[in-house]
């Protein structure tokens, strides 16, 4: 496993056998006032088995951006550009069977209420039956020994089949949402803070069977959270998130190693450690900015402990260090200031 | 703190149920509890059975200290809130406010004087203030309520005042708003204007930062620091999330299934922890400046049974170190190092014992 957490693979599986391209992704929402850009021309490619951490702010459009990327959104947000190609055809545009099709097959999502997503009046046996229905499974040996298979896959006795979600644990019940995310083996499991509703030993221990069971089955994944520790020692790229655009994208642990641009930054460091010295934190001042009435230039400008003159002018493209995409005009010759 | 200029004296006399502490319990903690036990009664009938949520508590909170409450979910730590906060009854056992018993307190006024010193601060921002009326209402509720001696005129500017304090700044602003105009990190800095409305003593915080940004969670817990330094609160936060208990904590307790596992000062405990569930907790922590570490020691054990609950200890099933002893018979917390105890029967206070 630590193999796989080496810097840099992550970026190599990303452009040799993309499952997934996000190409400019944009997604707008309607409101009264006009509409207001929560995820903002977002592009990254995903490989074969690659786990990808998306991390920000509340607010940041990281949920958005997975609903867009699973074709989720409902009005009144909507997809204003850009496109999702997985496995080489084009997401957007699907018709909602074409999409039925693929879902839970090939991609599944599991949601960030998932303590909440599992239907309380019915048992976890059934609602695993109801997936498998739906995607043309008719042997009900086929369909008990898969159901009973996967929960065995999440650390859960078969027995726990006949329960009801109330009857299930916090940890349990997230489990049992990943467990039915693999009934297919997909291709893609997409996970919006699967683990925030849980305590830091079984957040750990779910984290490391989520990575287990990737080694094993070889999905690729999208874990959005805002816990940057968590991902810490998980992902292969993380990309970090700001006003709805990419601030910072690289190998994990070249982006933990030296946080270039100043939000990843500043996020990192609203973290306290329990190893070392203790020392005064104050994590990112001020609120995050107001995206229905954007700032001219940089978006972070406003809250950045660097900004200069030209922040607030310029709208920073992406520009690359030392393989890594950072959204910083700190950055535009090129060089580490 | 700065006083407004009711005076002191005026204060305590007015104040519904406040009495001067005995003597002798000023120079004891402001808070300790005794055995403190509270048990739930589920299923009927035949099927009636005891949970036990919390089990012979005894711990005590200084004066000006922050003490860290931690442990995972159903642990009992919220169940040890509301027995302080007066909400539950406990079962058994005794909660003393500086020296006074809470179960000799009869009166409506003196359970009010009670819970104007006791306040609770809520874990969801966007549920625990009402969203019909502005953030002034539930403040100058209080005031009116807890502080009556308060003319009329001042209560405005003392909540402007309070509101300033937790940074809501300008305070005058900010009281005008609705809940939902304002960012939870916000919406929580008002929940402890309003626990601070009252004059506490000590601030019952129940997960106050966990449904919070990441980013804001930082300027909660500074809030808490500063509630101590400058305006001599304690403060029982409960968490678990144990990185954040140590930035803001003095003391940490942890619990485990209705018991207290181990407590001690806070860097003591992390530095030299005693108990195995402490050990795993630890190393459970993700952070994000520590090096790599995917390894095996990953526990996957199951919630410990709570109810109708056998003699030993809670832990046993998880825990690498069981002997025959943890099967039979419950440990007691006991101190193994200055101040610092933990309730194993194979801790010890110099063994380098590892269980995780």
């Amino acid at each position: 496993m630590s193999s796989a957490l080496a810097d840099g693979i992550g970026q190599t599986a990303g452009t040799s056998d993309p499952i997934l391209q996000v190409s400019d992704v944009s997604v707008d929402y309607a409101t009264k006032s006009g509409s207001v850009r929560a995820v903002d021309g977002v592009s990254f490619d995903l490989g074969r088995g690659e786990f990808v951490g998306i991390v920000g702010e509340s607010g940041c459009g990281k949920s958005t951006l997975l609903f867009a990327i699973a074709q989720l959104l409902s009005p009144p947000a909507g997809l204003t550009s850009g496109n999702v190609v997985f496995k080489g055809v084009s997401m957007v545009g699907m018709t909602d069977s074409q999409l039925t099709a693929i879902r839970w097959k090939n991609l599944s999502v599991v949601m960030q209420s998932a303590m909440n997503a599992l239907n309380p009046v019915k048992s976890i046996a059934s609602q695993y039956k109801d997936a498998m229905r739906a995607h043309g499974v008719r042997s009900k040996t086929e369909i008990s020994d898969r159901s009973a298979h996967v929960l065995k896959m999440v650390g859960i006795d078969a027995e726990h089949l006949r329960s009801y979600p109330h009857q299930l644990s916090g940890g349990m019940r997230q489990r049992a949402m990943i467990a039915m995310a693999l009934l297919f083996t997909p291709d893609l499991v997409i996970m919006d803070e699967p683990t925030s509703a849980l305590d830091v030993v079984a957040q750990r221990s779910l984290m490391v069977q989520i990575k287990e069971l990737q080694a094993e089955l070889g999905f690729s994944i999208i874990f959005v959270t805002h816990d940057m520790s968590l991902v810490r020692h998980f992902s292969d790229r993380i990309m970090v998130m700001c006003a709805g655009q990419v601030a910072e994208l690289g190998g994990t642990s070249r982006v933990f190693g030296t946080p270039r641009h100043p939000y990843t930054a500043g996020l990192m460091d609203a973290f306290p450690s329990i190893k070392g010295q203790r020392v005064f934190l104050t994590g990112i001042p001020g609120q995050p900015p107001n995206l229905a009435a954007k700032p001219d230039g940089c978006l972070f400008a406003p809250r950045c402990p660097k900004v200069m003159p030209a922040c607030g002018t310029t709208s920073p493209p992406l520009y690359q260090v030392d393989g890594v995409d950072v959204r910083c005009l700190l950055y535009a010759d090129g060089s580490a200031p | 703190m700065t006083e407004p200029n009711t005076g002191q004296a005026v204060k305590l006399k007015k104040k519904p149920g406040r009495r001067q502490p005995a003597a002798p319990d000023s120079t004891g903690p402001l808070l300790r509890t005794e055995k403190l036990t509270r048990h739930f009664k589920i299923g009927g009938g035949l099927h009636r059975r005891t949970l036990h949520a919390v089990d012979d508590v005894s711990l005590s909170i200084g004066a000006g200290e922050i003490v860290a409450l931690v442990g995972e979910s159903g642990s009992g730590k919220s169940t040890i809130a509301r027995l302080l906060a007066s909400i539950y009854q406990p079962t058994s056992g005794e909660i003393y406010l500086q020296g006074r018993r809470l179960s000799a307190i009869k009166s409506r006024a003196d359970l009010l004087g009670y819970r104007s010193d006791v306040p609770m601060v809520f874990q969801d921002p966007f549920s625990s203030i009402n969203p019909v009326f502005r953030v002034s209402h539930g403040i100058e509720r209080s005031l009116k309520l807890h502080r009556p001696e308060l003319p009329r005129a001042e209560r405005r500017a003392e909540a402007i005042r309070i509101f300033e304090v937790v940074g809501l700044t300008p305070g005058a602003d900010v009281l005008e708003r609705f809940p939902h105009e304002l960012s939870g990190g916000q919406r929580q800095r008002v929940g402890f204007a309003q626990a601070l409305a009252m004059r506490p003593k000590l601030i019952l915080a129940d997960e106050p930062v966990s449904m919070l940004d990441v980013s804001i969670r930082i300027g909660l817990l500074n809030l808490m620091s500063k509630l101590r330094d400058d305006e001599g609160v304690s403060i029982l936060y409960i968490t678990h999330d144990i990185a954040s208990a140590r930035y803001v904590a003095d003391r940490l307790v942890v619990m485990y299934a209705g018991h207290i596992a181990e407590s001690g000062p806070m860097e003591d405990v992390l530095a030299r922890p005693r108990h195995p569930y402490t050990q795993l907790l630890v190393s459970a922590v993700p952070d994000p400046r520590a090096d790599v570490r995917v390894g095996a020691d990953t526990d996957r054990g199951e919630p410990p049974r709570v109810i109708d609950p056998t003699p030993g200890c809670r832990f046993r099933w998880r825990c690498p170190l069981a002997i025959d002893t943890c099967h039979q018979v419950t440990p007691v917390l006991t101190e193994l190092l200055p101040d610092h105890s933990a309730a194993c029967h194979v801790a010890t206070a110099d063994a380098e014992l590892k269980a995780f």
